[in-house]
């Protein structure tokens, strides 16, 4: 069954006739994705690939009858592009683009949470359940159809250790790239409720990294709700303490944001941290029993 | 990005924020000029890209032109270390000669983001100054928070809320109202990622004053304010962080000696997390971008072998999509351009990884393909200390 996505969804490329857009449509859809329109303002009318190209999302929705978008419009673009696939009411926005500015995003994820629209990212690499549907620019060959689901921040290191968990013998049932951005669309939590409520998943991956307070936040939660065993990696254990905006950060934060903090509160909640990025899928195996 | 406290008060003057009279000098000369044009008394403020100066000698009074020349002489070309600048501390090149002002209260306030919630959030402490941090950490109470809507925006009842839960009254509450609004205003305008005002001060005829100010902006926002790339100041910065920059690198200069080069920045951390776990130093933290490009790869490995503190190179791509034998190509090609003999441990995945890794076998290169993450680390690892050995040896014997 999986979570958000699987080989029914129909999706809508925004920016589908840009180098990446295209590039990454024929990616999608080489791996099995139904690739059901696009959107080019001004490109309006014509075909890329045999995938009709529309000017605006409201028709591209009405006229291909797709409910998730992805998006790989450039920053100054990016925020409108949420917006106006969110006024079109698909069910999912995954937005890949990175760089898009703080000021943009505020406006556009509060737009977003107040409507029945969900958002991925910006700055991810994007949702897969594998052998059904890659909506992103992650590597599909990594993946095997399985039982554990991936949440992680980072986007490379997920590919890591998805590869471990994919050697290991454990296949995926969602693997969800949320994103590294400060303002972000769906996080750890919103993702951990649905492998929570997913039958087919029957354990959880999660890859955090230092700053902010997001893998503290996922830890409380997850001792007080999950049903299903958790493993995590936290990236940046050695990282020096390094450059730091003012005070504010230090206030806002409250003394959180450390590796350490990171791991005790994952720890103290029953999950499995790996003490190691070799062992991620070691980890995994753990917390199901199964080392 | 970071910009010094004096471009920061510029800004915020334009914004009708209050601030002490003052100007920014590079000689000792041009300080003390200052000096005498304010009076002789003055507060003499070096201008680094980080916090913490006050406690490192960085800001001090003098009370006649000459005393602020010496004290300008002697912070001229020194390091400054500030718990923020890390231990090799950060070159003076620029000092803020200051009017003093008789400070009253000294008050906290800024704003900035809160990720949990998402929003801007404005923050103000009636304990403001030097120790604010640690207020924040031993009474939390201390810290008023108050989250803006990004419908409405930040309105005045609660900036007038903040105002009073600072304890202002009367004409003070309604300058700082003003203060905050205008601080918003500046926020959304200039895409900051931070405004910070510490200490906001009361003076003792009761004016509000910014007598310290930071502002950050938010980088994703660049390509919006091309005035930004001037104010930039390339002497706060390692000179191969500016290069790295310069073809869009994140690139952070560490003590080890193992260069460091992986797409993404949470492949990135987890590398030297591995690499000091097998007892590796990395001597740099190097993120080439999730989708690295065989351009990037080459630059961002002259730029390792630039830095001479480096005597090995591991190079962790985890491309997926990216062709590996182009990745394989890029390596070479500013590896022999650059008459690299160093030990190199290559870990590639993506496609055509037999293809890549042949290209890097017959290259002439001192390298070697791994095919897993802990297992490169460790032969990175061991042909360092191997080299080292060898380099004993031929000592000896010689």
């Amino acid at each position: 069954m999986a979570i958000l996505i699987n080989q029914e969804t129909r999706v809508i490329v925004q920016g589908i006739t840009g180098k990446t857009g295209l590039f990454h449509t024929r990616e999608c859809r080489a791996y099995g994705t139904r690739i059901v329109g696009g959107v080019t303002p001004g490109k309006g009318g014509i075909h890329v690939e045999g995938i009709p190209v529309f000017d605006t999302m409201e028709e591209a929705v009405r006229v291909t009858g797709g409910t998730v978008s992805m998006i790989f419009v450039p920053p100054p673009g990016a925020a409108d592009a949420v917006l106006e696939a969110c006024d079109a009411g698909v069910e999912l926005v995954v937005c890949i683009t990175e760089g898009v500015p703080v000021k943009d995003m505020v406006l556009a994820r509060q737009v977003v949470a107040d409507s029945k629209t969900l958002l991925i990212g910006p700055n991810c690499p994007g949702l897969i359940t594998p052998g059904q549907c890659k909506i992103g620019i992650m590597p599909g060959y990594i993946h095997k159809p399985g039982k554990i689901g991936v949440v992680s921040r980072s986007g490379t290191l997920t590919y890591e250790a998805v590869k471990q968990l994919t050697d290991a013998g454990l296949g995926q049932s969602t693997c969800v790239g949320i994103g590294g951005d400060p303002i972000i669309g769906m996080k750890f939590i919103d993702v951990l409720e649905r492998f929570n409520a997913d039958p087919d998943t029957e354990g959880v991956l999660m890859i955090g990294e230092i700053g902010g307070s997001a893998e503290e936040e996922a830890a409380a939660w997850i001792q007080q709700n999950m049903k299903k065993p958790v493993a995590a990696f936290i990236a940046g254990v050695t990282a020096p303490p390094g450059k730091r905006m003012g005070h504010a950060g230090a206030i806002i934060s409250g003394g959180k944001g450390r590796a350490e903090d990171k791991i005790a509160a994952l720890t103290q909640c029953g999950v499995c941290v790996a003490s190691s990025p070799t062992r991620m899928g070691v980890a995994m195996l753990e917390a199901l029993g199964r080392a | 990005m970071n910009i010094h406290e004096y471009q920061a008060k510029e800004i915020l003057n334009g914004y009708d924020v209050p601030v002490p009279r003052g100007r920014v000098a590079v000689t000792a000369d041009q300080v003390e000029r200052k000096a005498k044009m304010l009076g002789g008394r003055c507060v003499v403020k070096a201008q680094i890209y980080a916090g913490g100066r006050g406690k490192a000698g960085g800001v001090q009074v003098a009370y006649h032109p000459e005393q602020a020349h010496e004290i300008a002489k002697e912070m001229f070309g020194k390091r400054l270390v500030t718990p923020q600048t890390g231990p090799e501390g950060l070159k003076v090149r620029r000092i803020l000669v200051e009017e003093t002002v008789e400070v009253g209260r000294e008050y906290y306030l800024s704003i900035a983001l809160d990720r949990q919630s998402s929003r801007y959030c404005l923050i103000g402490s009636a304990a403001g100054g030097v120790n604010i941090e640690e207020v924040a950490a031993s009474s939390p109470e201390k810290i008023h928070k108050l989250l803006i809507d990004p419908y409405t925006g930040l309105r005045s009842y609660q900036a007038r809320k903040l105002a009073h839960a600072l304890g202002l009254e009367g004409g003070v509450a309604e300058d700082c109202v003003q203060l905050i609004l205008n601080l918003y205003r500046c926020c959304l305008d200039k895409d900051c990622s931070l405004i910070e005002i510490n200490p906001l001060v009361v003076t003792k005829a009761g004016w509000l004053l910014a007598l310290d100010a930071k502002i950050n902006f938010d980088d994703n926002a660049l390509f919006r304010h091309w005035e930004y790339h001037e104010m930039q100041d390339y002497s706060q910065m390692e000179p191969l962080e500016i290069s790295a920059a310069k073809f869009d690198l994140a690139y952070i200069k560490l003590d080890g000696n193992i260069g460091c080069m992986v797409n993404g920045a949470g492949l990135a951390m987890a590398t030297l997390d591995v690499l000091k776990e097998k007892g590796g130093e990395p001597a740099n933290f190097l993120d080439v971008g999730g989708g690295a490009t065989r351009e990037k790869v080459a630059e961002a490995f002259r730029i390792i072998l630039q830095d001479s503190d480096v005597k090995a190179v591991f190079v962790n791509i985890f491309g997926g999509i990216m062709r590996c034998d182009v990745i394989a190509q890029g390596i070479i090609e500013a590896a022999s351009d650059s008459h690299c003999d160093l030990p190199i441990v290559v870990r590639m995945d993506g496609s055509q990884v037999a293809e890549g890794k042949a290209l890097l076998e017959q290259s002439g290169l001192n390298v070697q393909c791994a095919d897993f993450l802990g297992d490169g680390a460790e032969k990175i690892v061991t042909m360092l200390q191997q080299a080292a050995t060898d380099a004993a040896q031929g000592q000896e014997r010689g």
